[in-house]
């Protein structure tokens, strides 16, 4: 199996040049097909494989297979193989990437199917260099292999925010998503630097079975400088305020990237190295603390917003905020659980949300929508389930994964869960305010849109239909112990990529009953809040609408976050470069050099004013001249005499 | 008469010469001036050569020493002829352009 | 003979395009010759050992004229033989005033470029130090843009200044040395006093600085990138540059071990500095030429820094980086000169939009950008990777503070990418047409290069290995 593990990239990247070179002289129709079908290939490869390992792994054994290409980088000191390793975790996410990622491809022949030739292709080819860099980020043997998905995500996130370049915001938005990457990126290269320094090796296997030659020094700067490229790329505080500007892209590109694979990229890192993070307590009660601040803190803005794709946005900075409070308190499956959760119904979500902008015409005001449920049924009902979903109530599958965080949570400290609840209330009261404006009420839009609604076509909803499915039976494969016992299969199947961290730290159990009335508690919480949500936005009818005033002003401003960044880095950051460009450079050390020809300049023209002209002076300068010489001449001893006793 | 009075006599010519050439503005005298220092020269030279030779034919009436003082003053005045002529072509030529000869007007090299 | 071929052939193809009457002769012979000395490069490259050239020349003063090529000069002359060719093919339809002495000069500097990369005679490295110079000098000044004699001046006064530094400094060393003998191996095993190798240093290092440039030195380089023709500034920031920091590896390195050390600290800082201040300068930057200097600043300071890191993994970075940035400078320097000619203008303010207008041209800046700031399996990642490392075993503090610089990077290439490409179109833009097919070759062939070494770099550090192992055995 080893041998065609290299073909899951492949596959992408061929789609990728195919489009790329030729989307000039292929057809839309080709374009998609080739798109959609070189992701096809690699899914169905990366079912093969997740076959083999399922079945090579025995039970609880770790199956892992490194599979060397070449040797990208070998110096003295280190040597960089080319490498990819295939075991449970990285072939799960393969799974994710290359399932959601075709559903994704093929929604995306319809969605942009208004686009000329070329710009459909370049669409496709991004799209495919995409997938492509997020299957090196997944399947590298190291890190450095990790990091060149990891920029390479980036790269094609870039391009696709401002795929539509014409639109400066959009190419703003774009540049912002990747400076703050690089900001992160700027964390993880050091540690990989750091690593390198210390081990002279990036190898996973080699990293993991030489962690006792690290100090915990080490290790706690280690796993913080990794968790920074995290913080940047899966958008935690603060350098979460990227993902929502990164909305300007097109709608599957952002259930793509923006929240199903790319920006769980953080979570797979972090699971990756988990034996380093069980290592570093530190580390972890930062990982805790960040990912539930942010949790709860986006939450809080996604409350007020209007734009659909941007409640979805925060939804998805959040919801990343609980895998990380999950990594955080140790709850390794369970963050993965839930970013496999979180795919679907997140890639759900977004879809939806794009059936519904590409039904009113580019329109992504939920204030202007309502009552779509009568137009658009499949997406309507998917939708609700998607919601339902992320909201946690039994038995859809965001009820599990959450659960097992909060859960896990709880048992390390009672604050995380209680404020983890507060925000999984807060998730339900704004998805259902999102899907009562949208789909429930009176539509509020203008006739010519009213017009014009319709069902999407198939393209578009069976992705939809399959997603929903997903959604909502993804959860049973991690049922937890107290309702069936030795169920949670997740578990079993991760075990081994967790064991060394599970023999590390003692196991925290929640007995059944306290399990019981704490799922009860919050699942009645929960559709307390539901329904007050869709009752209270059910009868919204746009008038009397009223200034946002005190808190629901600085929450409708998202805090104001971005003001405060521009304020406290970007202005100074260009007010210190402007410095440099017009005081330091020019006045300053170009004065210097200029400095040092004007004296010379000015030197000459003073000594020039000797050169009078006036014969009689050069004669007076010449016999003044001879009597100091005739005097130096008798008087030579002297002077040697002087100037010995000077120096 | 002994050679001091030459020394002195000359060092009082040359002086002149050189106050001349320094003060006065009038080409034609800066040039007199000038053959007036190179006069005093010529005349030291001839005293210090006569009194070389002078004192060398006591021992020996053939000799030949310090007449080299007296073939430098040819040479010298031989210069001087040459350097007359071009001097007062130049300054004929000064007088043609600027109606004066006065030196300090030939100062335009400067710029 | 290899290796003196690899001088004379264009050294004569410059002087035959000096006599050359039609303009496309000129051109022919120039581009011939280019091709004909990167096949020999390319053959120099193939031979696994070190290719030595050795005659007698002025014996008196104890100076042969020894040529030597290991892994380092070997990648120098490879990066000068491939610069040469694509300079030629992209500025094949560019009308230049007095075409054969153009072409001439251009062979000309190669001649002394090379020469600077194989000389191991260091009054020979002297000689070809300033032959290099002299062509740039007047291809400055006769075809530059309209402040480029004061600009040339500037430039004659500082790399002048620079030179006369070095030659006191090799005379310096040149007394010391056992047997009054300018060869490599006497300055090599030269024994200086403490005070001899400060003084000698630092002479020495001024001259290479100024040439790099490092902070803060570099304030000729962006006025000569900007008034030079952009051809000129194509050899000046894509090859020029190198000697410098060759001249530290090859001349300065192992000449001065203790002083190297003792002052290795400061130049590193002086040289994070200049990559920081330069970065922020080139936020600011509205003209793409400067911008690109600007850049090309930052990214040298970082060389310098890794090579002074004592690190084995910097200093093979920073070989490798030598050829990497020379090619994708060069690239950065085409697009700029076409912008220039298409668009009229340099300001990025009145660019926007050309991706409409010219898509091939886009996609190649495009690709060029991501080489300038590094994006992995681009050739830069390479360099850049192991230089960090480098500096990060030195010390991290300033490893963190030299990473800033990526986060800059980015910053300034993608606003230049944003306002040159994208947005709506400029009144500027919309006249503009693709670039024509000399200049896509050109192009194409730059970017295929920065993605083959991106992803397959390790023959370039094999090639350089027995450079960086020569530079640690002594130490």
């Amino acid at each position: 199996m080893s041998k065609i593990a290299f073909l899951v990239p492949l596959f992408p990247l061929l789609g990728f040049l195919i489009n790329g070179l030729g989307r000039k002289s292929l057809s839309k129709s080709a374009i998609g097909i080739i798109g959609s079908g070189a992701i096809l290939l690699s899914f169905l490869t990366s079912c093969y494989l997740f076959t083999q390992v399922a079945a090579g792994a025995g039970e609880g054994q770790r199956f892992e297979t490194v599979v060397t290409l070449f040797n990208f980088i070998s110096v003295d000191a280190f040597t960089i193989p080319f490498a990819f390793q295939v075991d449970q975790l990285s072939v799960l996410f393969l799974l994710i990437i290359t399932g959601i990622g075709f559903l994704i491809h093929l929604y995306s022949t319809a969605y942009m199917k208004d686009e000329t030739a070329d710009h459909f292709g370049r669409y496709f080819a991004y799209l495919n260099l995409f997938v492509f860099s997020m299957l090196l980020l997944v399947m590298g043997a190291n890190y450095v292999i990790m990091f060149i998905g990891w920029e390479g995500v980036g790269l094609c996130s870039y391009l696709l925010i401002g795929y539509w370049f014409k639109n400066n915001d959009y190419n703003y938005a774009a540049k912002k998503a990747f400076i703050m990457n690089r900001i992160g990126d700027l964390g993880f290269l050091l540690a990989v630097f750091w690593l390198l320094f210390r081990l002279g090796t990036v190898n996973y296997g080699d990293v993991f079975a030489n962690v006792d030659k690290l100090t915990a020094a080490d290790i706690t700067g280690i796993t913080t400088l990794l968790f920074i490229g995290a913080m940047g790329k899966s958008a935690q505080i603060p350098l979460y305020t990227w993902l929502p500007d990164a909305m300007a892209g097109p709608t599957p590109v952002s259930a793509l990237i923006h929240a199903a694979t790319m920006v769980t990229a953080g979570i797979y890192m972090i699971a990756r190295s988990n034996i380093l993070y069980t290592l570093a307590p530190a580390t972890q009660t930062l990982v805790a603390v960040i990912g539930l601040a942010t949790a709860v803190f986006a939450a809080t803005i996604a409350l007020k917003q209007n734009d659909i794709k941007k409640v979805l946005a925060y939804s998805t900075v959040s919801q990343l905020g609980y895998m990380f409070l999950g990594l955080g308190v140790g709850a390794y499956t369970g963050a993965v659980f839930h970013v496999m959760t979180h795919a679907f119904f997140k890639a759900l979500l977004f879809l939806g949300a794009g059936s519904v902008i590409h039904a009113m015409h580019h329109e992504q005001d939920i204030r202007k929508m309502g009552n779509l449920k009568k137009y658009m049924p499949v997406t309507h009902i998917t939708f609700l389930l998607a919601c339902l979903a992320i909201a946690g109530i039994p038995p859809f599958s965001g009820f599990f994964s959450k659960d097992e965080i909060l859960a896990a949570a709880f048992a390390v400290n009672p604050l995380y869960y209680y404020l983890g609840v507060a925000g999984a209330l807060m998730t339900a009261f704004y998805m259902f305010r999102l899907y009562t404006m949208t789909f429930l009420g009176n539509f509020r839009g203008t006739q010519e849109q009213e017009h014009h609604l319709h069902e999407s076509s198939s393209a578009m909803t069976i992705p939809l239909v399959v997603l929903a499915v997903l959604s909502v039976v993804g959860g049973f494969i991690g049922i937890p112990e107290a309702f069936v016992a030795d169920s949670h299969w997740l578990e079993h199947f991760l075990a081994p990529v967790f064991a060394e961290s599970a023999k590390l730290s003692e196991a925290h159990h929640l007995s059944h009953s306290q399990e019981y009335i704490m799922m009860g508690t919050a699942t009645l919480l929960i559709l307390g809040v539901i329904v007050y949500a869709v009752n209270r936005f059910k009868k919204y009818t746009g008038e009397n609408e009223q200034e946002e005033q005190g808190l629901g002003k600085v929450l409708a401003n998202k805090w104001y976050i971005d003001e405060l960044y521009n304020a406290v880095i970007v202005n100074p950051l260009n007010a210190i470069a402007g410095f440099c460009k017009n005081v330091v450079e020019k006045s300053g050390i170009d004065g210097a050099v200029n400095g040092v020809g004007k004296l010379v300049a000015y030197g000459s023209r003073q000594l020039r004013l000797v050169q009078s002209g006036q014969v009689s002076s050069y004669v007076l300068i010449m016999v003044l001249s001879m009597v100091v010489f005739f005097l130096i001449w008798f008087n030579d001893a002297t002077i040697i005499r002087f100037f010995n006793k000077l120096f | 008469m002994p050679i001091q009075y030459y020394i002195y006599f000359c060092l009082a010519l040359f002086s002149i010469g050189i106050i001349g050439v320094l003060t006065r503005k009038n080409a034609i005298i800066v040039f007199m001036c000038v053959e007036l220092m190179l006069n005093a020269v010529n005349l030291l030279l001839v005293a210090f050569s006569k009194m070389h030779h002078g004192a060398a034919l006591a021992g020996n009436p053939a000799t030949t020493v310090g007449i080299d003082g007296q073939l430098f003053v040819f040479f010298i005045m031989v210069v001087a002829a040459a350097e007359v002529s071009v001097g007062l072509a130049i300054i004929v030529m000064m007088y043609r352009n600027t109606h004066s000869v006065d030196i300090n007007f030939l100062n335009r090299l400067k710029n | 003979m290899t290796a003196l071929l690899l001088i004379l052939i264009p050294l004569a193809a410059g002087l035959v395009s000096f006599a050359m009457k039609q303009d496309s002769a000129a051109k022919t012979i120039s581009l011939l010759a280019s091709v004909v000395t990167l096949a020999l490069a390319l053959a120099a490259v193939a031979t696994p050992s070190a290719i030595v050239y050795d005659v007698a020349w002025l014996n008196d003063l104890g100076s042969r004229f020894t040529l030597k090529m290991d892994g380092l000069s070997k990648l120098l002359a490879l990066l000068t033989a491939v610069a040469y060719p694509l300079i030629f093919v992209a500025i094949h339809r560019n009308e230049y005033k007095k075409t054969a002495s153009f072409y001439g000069l251009m062979l000309l500097a190669q001649a002394g470029l090379m020469g600077v990369f194989l000389a191991a005679d260091v009054l020979l490295f002297y000689f070809f130090w300033e032959l290099a110079l002299i062509p740039v000098y007047f291809l400055s000044s006769i075809w530059g843009g309209e402040k480029r004699i004061a600009v040339t001046f500037k430039f004659f006064v500082y790399t002048f200044l620079g030179s006369l530094l070095m030659l006191a400094g090799i005379l310096l060393v040149y007394f010391q040395t056992a047997d009054h003998s300018f060869a490599m191996k006497a300055f090599y095993e030269v024994q200086l006093s403490g005070a001899q190798q400060t003084v000698a240093f630092w002479l020495f290092f001024i001259a290479f600085a100024i040439k790099m440039p490092i902070f803060p030195l570099h304030t000729w380089q962006p006025d000569a990138y900007e008034q030079s023709p952009t051809a000129t500034t194509m050899v000046l920031s894509g090859i020029m540059v190198k000697m410098g920091l060759f001249a530290v590896v090859r001349w300065l390195l192992p000449v001065f071990p203790q002083a190297t050390v003792q002052f290795g600290n400061l130049i590193m800082i002086l040289s994070i500095i200049g990559m920081l201040y330069a970065s922020l300068i080139a936020i600011r930057q509205d003209d793409i030429k400067r911008l690109i200097a600007y850049s090309s600043i930052a990214h040298i300071g970082l060389m310098c820094a890794a090579l002074f890191s004592g690190s084995k993994s910097g200093t093979e970075g920073a070989m490798i980086q030598m050829f990497s940035h020379g090619v994708n400078v060069i690239g950065m320097w085409i697009i700029a000169d076409q912008l220039e000619q298409k668009l009229g203008t340099r300001k990025l303010s009145e660019m926007g939009g050309l991706a409409q207008k010219a898509p091939a041209m886009a996609v190649l800046l495009v690709v060029m950008a991501l080489a300038n700031i590094a994006l992995p399996l681009t050739n830069a990642f390479i360099g850049e990777f192991l230089m960090f490392s480098g500096i990060f075993q030195h010390n991290m503090w300033m490893a963190v503070a030299a990473l800033i610089s990526i986060i800059l990077a980015a910053v300034y290439t993608l606003n230049m990418v944003q306002k040159v490409i994208y947005g709506s179109l400029s009144p500027a833009s919309s006249t503009a047409v693709d670039i024509s097919g000399n200049v896509k070759l050109a192009l194409i062939i730059i970017a295929v290069m920065i993605i083959v070494f991106g992803v397959f770099p390790q023959p370039m550090i094999e090639l350089t290995r027995d450079t960086v192992a020569g530079l640690f055995v002594k130490k």
